[in-house]
């Protein structure tokens, strides 16, 4: 606790952080630039300079720099003292010595921090009458546009994407007034977080290459909250669009998830939604071939199979909506519905849910992870299957500077001496996983191992922990000695962590995991658990009573039937010819937004709406549900476009003109069916929700050209879409923030507040500024931890016995493993070329070279890869890449034969 | 053949004493001959680290890199005991402050000089590792002390539990990839590590969390050649080897360049002043030329005039004049030279070498530079002298990131000071000749041009 005195004003403050966060915090505007709430104080840029005086009595006083100062009791200060504005518009005048002034053709132009702060302190007047020096761009690959003469040298994009994100590839070259950020030599940035740079970048150095092609002004989109659906983590983003496409996605705050920081998966994978080949109006399938009809007729026909007496069977899928799912279990009634996974991801999510729920440890976010002291990864390459923790695991293993500082004495947001003090020393992270990681870098030891192995170094930890969890028989000195160890770190920190899911395919692991986490609670009540699922909305599923796909799918194989597949692409999940059996003799209905091989066999196809058309709830990897907001009206555009929710489409299917009118009522229906989703109405304000009897503008009070935006089709300009599901209102009018009223956290469209276009508004929403959003982080918890420790698992499974088969195990990628963002063409770009990777063992033994094909048999199918030996991977493994084109569905486990040659 | 160290019988000039700059530097054994190493020897044989803290201390040893901090002080801060871990001693021999040449031949004449001292000075801290940051132009140099610092190692003053003791010092040289930023210590030790030379964020002090973020001294070429002979010879001898003419303690090495008839360097009493050290040592100005300005230690002092040639030339004297000792080597500017060519290369230096770190020396100094050369040729604007004495005040300390800025920004705000007529005779009237009836105001200005303005400005 602190009092500051601010220009004359008294200020009861937190203390201990610096004073420009404190300021901001205070809703005082301080300009700035290299200073950044996730990346704290180096001092460079020089903006925040205020006067500091002695005492009350000191009249003189003298200039610092707010961010470099720490908030002490008693601290004096004025922002609007003339000396120290005039320093400040100095600051930017010599900014602007090289900066293009392009504004008008710049992509950063109406969102620039750079623009926000030049009128936040009165430059207008250019006094420089020399030369600019200028610099040479650099192709940076398929989702950064490079532009270094607008470059303020802030450093803000290094220390973002080398200190906070551990890439390598970005540097800071040259010296002086030659101060060069860019890459060694052209090519694609590394990092999966290098879509940050746009953001973090204050001004049009770095901007959306995505966006660039279909380029709009921020005030000229229309925004909605939003969830991320490329993984389960559930980030918070906005997506924006124009003229009925999505033109790009911004990060959206969220204090305890994604912070201000999305991966590349997130944000550059939209492109699905803008896709021509996606179905937007009714198929039906008529001789072999796909005629558009209209939905009464398309209704109609289905309404006929559903009730023509054959079994009519759901497969709903965790890729869609809770309430997608629900309208289809509701159609079909509960023991016809499958909830669309594998048996074993089915099983497996259940498992993480069943950790979470009966045990005592409680799940982490990841900004808790971000606190945490000692972590062990099992099995999960998050990376590929939930990036946005493996970032957060980076500042975990970065966490030793904090301690290294407090020792000192020094604060720990002094960036650069936090840097200086610990050097390379970091937390222990331990990383056990099948193959090698891009975060193994920040390892303390790395472990390679197949998944059961993997298991029992898990099991062994938690007997280390605690010697009435079981034991292991039979381990090896050298993984036994690990285990000690890193039970040693893990017993040594405050707070712990263990971190692992589904991406290995294996229940023992998680069980593993599980054991560990509970272990360490009765000495480390703060130790928590981040157990990664398969998709966004597994969790969700996961809470539903379902049978799996391949029960619904044999079912189907065994007994013609009606099957009605919502979001999901079954040749993605299971080996064609199990999906063929099933739809041999079957009548299928699909509602989908992608036109998958599945959509395309359908008897009937429903334009479902993507994220962006529609509402819906996600449950993250936690057990948080979150809404997102549809964000535009595809058919304001076009009236041939028929897209509609998967529930709303269900919904007709069963209730004809009695159908429900909103979402509200949906996700009431649901909550009073199943007891598990308790709560997820209150996931967002509903419909009825109002500001002064006013909706929330969907679009800044700034949208130019509605009047025109339709006038090639038509000159009268219609009534806009009437939003009956939310609170939000489509286009500009509505509350939007220029009255400085809050609107709920959930409801926020996007970042904007007088005066900060940029995404450093989101200090304009948060409670204190880096913290949670006002009105509290978005989501509602279903799942919360049981009090007392459950009995610890058991089955420990036997070692790994290479037997001339190899063990499939998942290699998940962060480009191209998941579904949806790999079609957007942006990304087909990052996606490797598909591979079976050996190691240096096994290849050797089948006398296989790396590059040359192999032949692959697995649960029944032949298929041929090339091999990349790989002197990570562990003896009697093949592991394969999810999802890559030419690896068909993995059952992870599964022996494969392997055999040269393709 | 006969000691050198007989011709200064009463150890009057400790740090050039042994030096014969036909000669060449003394080998290991000659050097101990005059009585080199005898220093090492005591502090480890009869003194506590403490102990030879506290004797640097009383000699009122200030920092020879020009700010002139107390080095007995610098080293207390730094944690002692059998629990400190890791220290270090750096020497900074990255000698490339402007008419600055003393620490290179101390280095190139006396290396054994340098070698022991870090010794004694890694001792008195109890250092395990030392490095001498080496501009890297200092080829001689570098090669000279890395033989001395061979000779030393093979005979057991350095390395491994020296002198049959219980504590071992190692030393290397690193050589500099020339950049002026690398004097500033926190930016040496971020480029020793390997990282750009930008100046670090104070705190913590390098005291405290210095190279690779253990405890480390950081400390001049001159300041420590001036250790082992305290050690041998005590604080009094030292405080009194300035013959009275100053209350700073020592020897200076001074030296003059510029138009002067023998620009040199000379070991003199600290205090000498400078009018001793142009007229008497370096024979006056050349050509009978008068002296017009002089800066008294280096591109980032102030300019001092022929008025101030009789002060002592020490640490508090010469800042009560407004300016700064610095290394202690002038520069004099003749009467026939241009104060704006010579401030315009001045800044020209500094722009160039900032490391680019902080906005106000980053681009207020290439903008300075652009206005002073505009001055220079002759097509100043109306303003831009007001707009140098801005630059002076914006790039001033507590603005900037470290004192660089400050640094460039002292020679210019002097010489506007002294000598604005100078830089009035670069300013052009702002009349556009195709349209002789339109003034044109600088940016900035208000244009309430009349014809009475217009008219005194065509008069004047």
């Amino acid at each position: 606790m602190a009092i500051i005195h601010v220009d004359g004003k008294q200020y009861e403050v937190k203390g201990g952080e610096n004073l420009l966060q404190t300021c901001l915090s205070l809703g005082l505007d301080i300009p700035y630039f290299c200073w950044h709430p996730a990346l704290d104080s180096v001092g460079a840029c020089r903006q925040c300079a205020v006067k500091q005086y002695k005492d009350g009595d000191d009249k003189q006083g003298r200039i610092v720099m707010s961010c470099m100062t720490p908030t002490t009791d008693n601290t004096w200060i004025s922002i609007d003292d003339e000396e120290s504005k005039e320093f400040r518009e100095t600051i930017i005048s010599f900014l602007m010595t090289n900066h293009p002034h392009d504004c008008p053709v710049c992509e950063e132009g109406g969102h620039c921090h750079l623009q926000d702060m030049t009128v936040m302190t009165g430059h207008h007047n250019r006094e420089y009458r020399f030369t600019k020096r200028t610099h040479r761009n650099q192709e940076l690959g398929p989702f950064i546009a490079h532009e270094m003469n607008r470059c303020i040298s802030c450093y803000r994009c290094v220390r973002f994407y080398n200190d906070y994100a551990g890439g390598t590839d970005l540097g800071v070259y040259g010296s002086a007034a030659n101060v060069y950020f860019g890459r060694e030599k052209d090519g694609t940035l590394e990092s999966e977080f290098s879509g940050n740079l746009t953001e973090v970048c204050p001004t049009g150095v770095f901007t959306d290459k995505t966006h660039s092609e279909r380029y709009t002004r921020k005030w000229d989109m229309q925004f909605s909250p939003s969830i991320c659906a490329s993984c389960s983590v559930g980030c918070n983003i906005s997506p924006g669009e124009r003229y009925g496409e999505v033109r790009r996605i911004e990060n959206r705050y969220h204090g305890e998830l994604n912070g201000y920081f999305l991966c590349d998966r997130g944000r550059f994978g939209y492109g699905h939604v803008n896709r021509k080949d996606r179905p937007r109006q009714l198929l039906v399938s008529k001789d072999g071939r796909r005629e558009a009809m209209d939905a009464g007729d398309t209704l109609d026909f289905i309404r006929q199979q559903l009730q023509a007496g054959k079994p009519v069977l759901g497969i709903g899928s965790p890729r869609a909506s809770i309430e997608s799912n629900y309208a289809l279990r509701e159609l079909v009634g509960t023991a016809h519905f499958s909830n669309g996974q594998t048996a074993l991801d089915a099983a497996l999510t259940r498992l993480c849910l069943d950790v979470l729920r009966q045990g005592p440890a409680k799940c982490a976010t990841p900004s808790s992870i971000e606190d945490a002291d000692a972590v062990l990864v099992l099995g999960e390459d998050v990376l590929a299957t939930a990036p946005r923790i493996a970032l957060a695991l980076r500042q975990a293993a970065k966490g030793k500077a904090d301690t290294m500082c407090a020792e000192k004495k020094v604060p720990d947001w002094q960036a650069a001496s936090a840097k200086d003090i610990a050097q390379r020393l970091l937390n222990p992270v331990f990383v056990a996983t099948p193959a090698a990681t891009r975060f193994d870098d920040i390892a303390a030891a790395t472990h390679r191992a197949a998944a059961p192995d993997l298991a029992r170094l898990g099991y062994a930890i938690a007997h280390a922990l605690d010697a009435s969890s079981p034991a292991v028989e039979g381990l090896d000195t050298k993984t036994a000695e690990l285990a000690q160890r890193i039970a040693a770190a893990l017993k040594a920190a405050k707070r712990p962590l263990v971190i692992s899911g589904t991406g290995c395919g294996d229940a023992a692991v998680i069980q593993a995991a599980a054991n560990i986490a509970w272990a360490l609670q009765a000495s480390h009540p703060a130790a928590e658990i981040c157990l990664a699922v398969p998709e966004s909305n597994s969790i969700g599923l996961a809470l539903f009573e379902a049978v799996d796909l391949e029960a619904a799918l044999a079912r189907a194989a065994a007994q013609p039937s009606v099957l009605v597949v919502v979001e999901n692409d079954l040749y993605a999940r299971l080996p064609a010819a199990q999906v063929d059996a099933a739809l041999a003799r079957s009548t299928l209905i699909v509602l989908d937004h992608q036109d998958t091989r599945t959509a395309q066999r359908a008897q009937a196809l429903l334009p479902a709406a993507s994220f962006a058309e529609g509402d819906g709830t996600l449950i993250n990897y936690e057990g948080r549900a979150q809404r997102y907001f549809q964000n535009f009206d595809p058919a304001y555009y076009d009236r041939s476009v028929a897209v509609a929710e998967s529930w709303r489409w269900l919904d007709r299917l069963q209730n004809g003109d009695a159908a429900r009118e909103n979402l509200d009522e949906v996700l009431a229906q649901a909550e009073a069916a199943l007891p598990a989703l308790k709560g997820i109405a209150a996931a967002a304000p509903n419909a009825s929700f109002r500001i002064k009897g006013m909706k929330i503008a969907r679009a800044p009070q700034r949208q130019s050209g509605r009047t025109a935006a339709r006038a090639n089709i038509f000159v009268h300009e219609p009534r806009s879409t009437q939003d009956a599901d939310s609170a939000l209102a489509f286009s500009m009018e509505g509350v939007n923030g220029a009255s400085g009223v809050d609107r709920p956290p959930e409801l926020l469209p996007f970042a904007w507040a007088p005066g900060w276009n940029s995404p450093q508004a989101w200090n304009k929403f948060q409670a204190e500024v880096g913290g949670a959003l006002r009105g509290g982080d978005p989501g509602v918890h279903l799942v919360k931890a049981a009090a007392s420790r459950p009995a610890y698992y058991s089955a420990v499974p036997a070692a790994l016995k290479p037997n001339g088969a190899l063990r499939v195990e998942p290699l998940y990628q962060h480009f191209g493993s998941e579904e949806l963002s790999s079609l957007a063409a942006p990304i087909q770009q990052r996606i490797p070329a598909s591979y079976a990777a050996l190691s240096v063992g096994d290849a050797a033994r089948l006398g296989v070279n790396h590059a040359e094909r192999i032949s692959i048999t697995l649960d029944g199918q032949t298929f041929s890869l090339p091999a990349r030996v790989r002197p990570d991977l562990p003896a009697g493994v093949l592991g394969l890449p999810v999802g890559l084109a030419g690896v068909p569905p993995l059952k992870a486990g599964s022996a494969a034969t392997v055999a040269k040659g393709a | 053949m006969s000691l050198r160290s007989a011709k200064d019988p009463n150890y009057q000039k400790p740090l050039t004493r042994l030096i014969d700059t036909a000669a060449g530097p003394l080998d290991l054994k000659g050097h101990e001959a005059e009585g080199g190493y005898a220093a090492l020897r005591k502090a480890i044989k009869d003194l506590k680290p403490q102990d030879v803290q506290a004797k640097v201390k009383e000699a009122n040893l200030r920092g020879r890199g020009g700010a002139g901090f107390p080095t007995g002080i610098k080293w207390s801060l730094i944690p002692m005991g059998p629990d400190a871990g890791a220290k270090y001693l750096v020497c900074n021999a990255d000698e490339m402050e402007p008419g600055t040449f003393k620490d290179r031949l101390l280095m190139e004449q006396a290396p054994h000089q340098l070698v022991e001292a870090m010794a004694v000075a890694a001792y008195a801290i109890q250092a395990q590792t030392g490095y001498i940051f080496l501009r890297g132009e200092y080829v001689v140099a570098a090669e000279r002390l890395n033989k001395a610092i061979a000779e030393a190692r093979a005979a057991g003053l350095l390395g491994q539990n020296i002198l049959g003791g219980p504590w071992s010092f190692e030393l290397y040289v690193h050589t500099g990839a020339g950049r002026y930023i690398c004097g500033e210590e926190t930016a040496l030790i971020n480029s020793l590590e390997g990282r750009r030379a930008n100046p670090r964020a104070k705190p913590p002090f390098p005291q405290i969390a210095g190279l690779w973020g253990r405890p480390t001294i950081v400390n001049n070429v001159e300041t420590l050649s001036n250790v082992p002979h305290i050690l041998l010879n005590g604080p009094t001898w030292f405080k009194e080897l300035n013959q009275g003419k100053t209350s700073d303690a020592g020897t200076k090495m001074y030296g003059v360049s510029g138009r002067a008839n023998q620009p040199g360097c000379w070991e003199l009493p600290m205090g000498t002043t400078a009018r001793e050290l142009l007229e008497v040592h370096a024979g006056g100005m050349r050509g009978g030329k008068k002296l017009k300005a002089w800066l008294p230690g280096g591109a980032s002092t102030d300019f001092l005039l022929p008025e101030h040639l009789d002060l002592p030339m020490d640490f508090d004297t010469i800042a009560r004049a407004g300016s700064r000792m610095g290394t202690g080597l002038i520069t004099v500017v003749a009467e026939d030279q241009s104060i704006v060519s010579a401030v315009r290369n001045l800044e020209e230096f500094f722009a160039r070498e900032s490391c680019g770190w902080c906005t106000p020396c980053r681009d207020g100094l290439p903008w300075t530079v652009k206005i002073l050369r505009a001055i220079e040729n002759g097509q100043g604007k109306t303003g831009d002298i007001e707009q140098l004495s801005k630059m002076t005040r914006w790039l001033g300390p507590g603005r900037t990131f470290c004192a660089h800025a400050p640094g460039a920004m002292e020679p210019l705000q002097s010489a506007i000071k002294y000598f604005r007529d100078e830089f009035e005779i670069g300013i052009v009237c702002d009349i556009d000749s195709a349209k002789p009836d339109v003034c044109i105001l600088p940016a900035g200005l208000p244009d309430i041009t009349t014809d009475r303005d217009l008219a005194q400005k065509k008069a004047s």
